[in-house]
């Protein structure tokens, strides 16, 4: 069903229970486990988390891009309704690219080094829609001009050994873009990049929505990242949907000790300067050594009898979290910063 | 690109004026060598040995001698075998080249085919009962000596099973001028073809299918899937495309060497009188002037390869095109 005959308030994705485990020597691994979120059209979602959370992996089995055999995915992806996980591979062809549109982290690599990029976006084009070969490139040129690829018409012929990372993140994007897609899945598409590149490529997505109407899911472990252009959050950790809010809630009033470590690790704008950042203790779970019950249980100041078991996400008005600590009287709880600050 | 190719061309000459020194050096120069004996025959007086000595030039310095007879190889072309007194050296390498070329190129479409269905079809079937079947065959394929191949194939297609209708039309052994008869010219290369093109079928299948494999992991290939263009386009257009590099090296470097004289197996095995053989029987009269001439013409083919491979990789990969 084409996206502007939908009515309006049917969610664009819905991913219930999303489990994604690699089979190895030491028995199976769970890299996402339990991941269940809705996409409403138009809407920009974060997804943050450290490396190794299980975003990456997320996003790979939405698009049915994990291909190793040792890879077991279950639950349910469904897209406008219509259910992508295990879905014959020309049917999922016909979403991919034309509908939902991918943009991989590293630009360096995500580009074939022996075709130009115009043949590349041209070749996704006329994959998903009969069109000539001049009127692809004709469309390619216009795409690389949207996404501000300066010399458009010069830079179609291009390889893209020949191009700049920023220059050719901007290709991965106009090639993602290409088909107009209703969904834009974008996988940390600006952290191999400067930062003044990073701002155009973030206003370049923010563009997107407005211009195309695309919803976006944007992976990224950088929060500010997410305070420019995100509406909706997923906080995740060890595989796991932690906390899940709109952007306003979960900067504001973050539920999770782990959100609260996440925003405890950023810099104050105001006020004294603290004399340390507050640091997580600890690292991450090892995927194969995954603690029982809560799995930020080992590294969490909170902890107690009730975390033994895992958590699940709840909680009302949109902003869930998945923690035991009572709901009532939890942000009296969160450490401040303000107790550690240097005196002036 | 002009300059480039100019300055590749002259570094080419370069080259093969260093492998003519080595050449001559190698068989004139080094002491016990003397040819003069070995042409005068056993027992010869001083005077016949000197006489012969200037008669070929051998009494004068080293650099006139390496002169002359670049001289005689490629201008007046005059050079004659010092075993088959008035044989002309240039013309007998003339004549046996369009045997040996005719031998290899027929062999290298096959394996050029073979090796790249082997490799894509293994490589794109990874694990599977065909993937483990090809590369059995291939490995076989490669270990099989080339004589005895080509001795099973003698054996079966010109003596056991040549009169039943199986075989019957394969004619005897030798070559048939492509000029003369062209079907002819393919009926009696055809046998040769496979049994040279076997062991390189293996091997190249077996190299572009771990290249395959290998870019097949590559982020741009996930790049390629998330655009929805089917998995055979990812496969051929971004897959095989990128791993070409591998591919069309070995083949440059296989293609010169097997011009040059690398083919002698099978050129003898099937009687065919190509440069190898020509090769072979020079080096065991030990007849210089032949020698010499085989190994220029040799080297000329590898360096000439060579040279070719590196125009085609301008094509096949762009970042060899501005690395200039």
């Amino acid at each position: 069903m084409p996206i502007d005959k939908m009515p309006p308030d049917r969610p664009l994705l819905v991913v219930e229970n999303l489990c994604v485990s690699f089979r190895t020597e030491g028995g199976v691994v769970p890299a996402v486990s339990g991941v269940s979120f809705s996409l409403a059209q138009r809407e920009i979602l974060g997804v943050v988390g450290e490396s190794g959370s299980g975003k990456s992996q997320t996003l790979l089995a939405i698009l049915g891009l994990i291909s190793s055999p040792n890879v077991v995915v279950t639950g349910s992806v469904r897209f406008l309704g219509q259910e992508l996980l295990g879905l014959k591979r020309r049917a999922l062809d016909a979403i991919r690219g034309r509908q939902i549109g991918m943009i991989f982290q590293d630009p360096m690599t995500a580009l074939t080094p022996v075709h130009t990029i115009g043949d590349q976006i041209i070749e996704q084009i006329r994959a998903h829609e009969r069109v000539s070969r001049a009127a692809a490139r004709k469309r390619a040129v216009d795409l690389l001009d949207a996404v501000g690829l300066p010399s458009p018409d010069n830079a179609v012929d291009r390889y893209p050994h020949q191009l700049s990372g920023g220059m050719r993140q901007r290709a991965v994007i106009a090639m993602a873009l290409s088909c107009n897609p209703a969904l834009l899945i974008a996988d940390e598409p600006t952290t191999a990049l400067d930062v003044t590149v990073q701002a155009q490529i973030l206003e370049l997505i923010g563009r997107l929505r407005n211009e195309f109407g695309s919803a976006v899911i944007l992976v990224t472990h950088d929060l500010g990242v997410v305070a420019e252009v995100a509406d909706r959050v997923l906080v995740m950790y060890a595989g796991r949907v932690v906390e899940e809010g709109s952007k306003g809630q979960l900067f504001r009033e973050p539920l999770h000790p782990y959100a609260w470590g996440l925003f405890g690790s950023i810099p104050p704008m105001q006020g004294p300067r603290p004399a340390r950042l507050t640091a997580i203790p600890g690292s991450p779970p090892k995927l194969s050594q995954m603690p029982q019950g809560c799995a930020f249980g080992p590294r969490c100041t909170f902890r107690h009898e009730a975390c033994a078991a895992q958590p699940a996400l709840g909680g009302a008005g949109g902003h869930r979290s998945a923690c035991f600590l009572p709901r009532d009287g939890r942000q009296d709880l969160r450490p401040t910063l303000a107790g550690r600050a240097v005196p002036a | 690109m002009l300059t480039a190719l100019i300055s590749r061309l002259g570094q080419m000459v370069l080259v093969m004026f260093g492998i003519s020194v080595v050449a001559f050096l190698i068989f004139f120069a080094t002491p016990g060598a003397d040819p003069s004996a070995r042409i005068a025959g056993r027992n010869a007086s001083q005077e016949t040995l000197a006489q012969v000595r200037h008669d070929f030039g051998l009494d004068r310095p080293l650099p006139v001698r390496y002169a002359l007879m670049m001289k005689r190889l490629f201008i007046s072309r005059d050079l004659t075998s010092f075993v088959n007194r008035g044989q002309k050296v240039v013309p007998t390498v003339l004549e046996a080249i369009p045997i040996t070329l005719s031998l290899v190129l027929g062999a290298a479409v096959f394996w050029v085919l073979g090796g790249l269905i082997v490799g894509v079809v293994a490589g794109a079937t990874r694990g599977t009962w065909l993937d483990r079947t090809l590369m059995i065959l291939s490995l076989i394929g490669v270990s099989i000596p080339v004589f005895w191949l080509g001795e099973v194939a003698n054996l079966v297609t010109q003596s056991r099973w040549h009169d039943s209708w199986l075989f019957s039309w394969v004619p005897p052994l030798g070559y048939i001028p492509f000029t003369e008869d062209p079907w002819g010219w393919f009926k009696a290369l055809v046998i040769p073809w496979f049994t040279l093109a076997t062991l390189y079928i293996g091997l190249y299948g077996r190299v572009l299918r771990a290249s395959i494999i290998e870019t097949m992991q590559e982020d741009f290939i996930r790049t390629a899937r998330a655009k929805g263009i089917g998995e055979r386009r990812v496969l051929l257009h971004h897959g095989l495309r990128t791993s070409l590099v591998a591919f069309v090296t070995m083949f440059g470097l296989d293609f010169g060497a097997l011009v040059g004289g690398g083919a002698l197996l099978t050129e003898v095995v099937f009687g065919l009188q190509g440069v190898g053989k020509l090769t072979y029987g020079a080096l065991q009269t030990l007849d210089l002037p032949m020698i010499l001439a085989t190994v220029i013409y040799a080297s000329f083919f590898v360096v000439m390869a060579n040279f070719i491979v590196d125009v085609v990789f301008v094509f096949i990969d762009p970042r060899v095109r501005d690395a200039h």
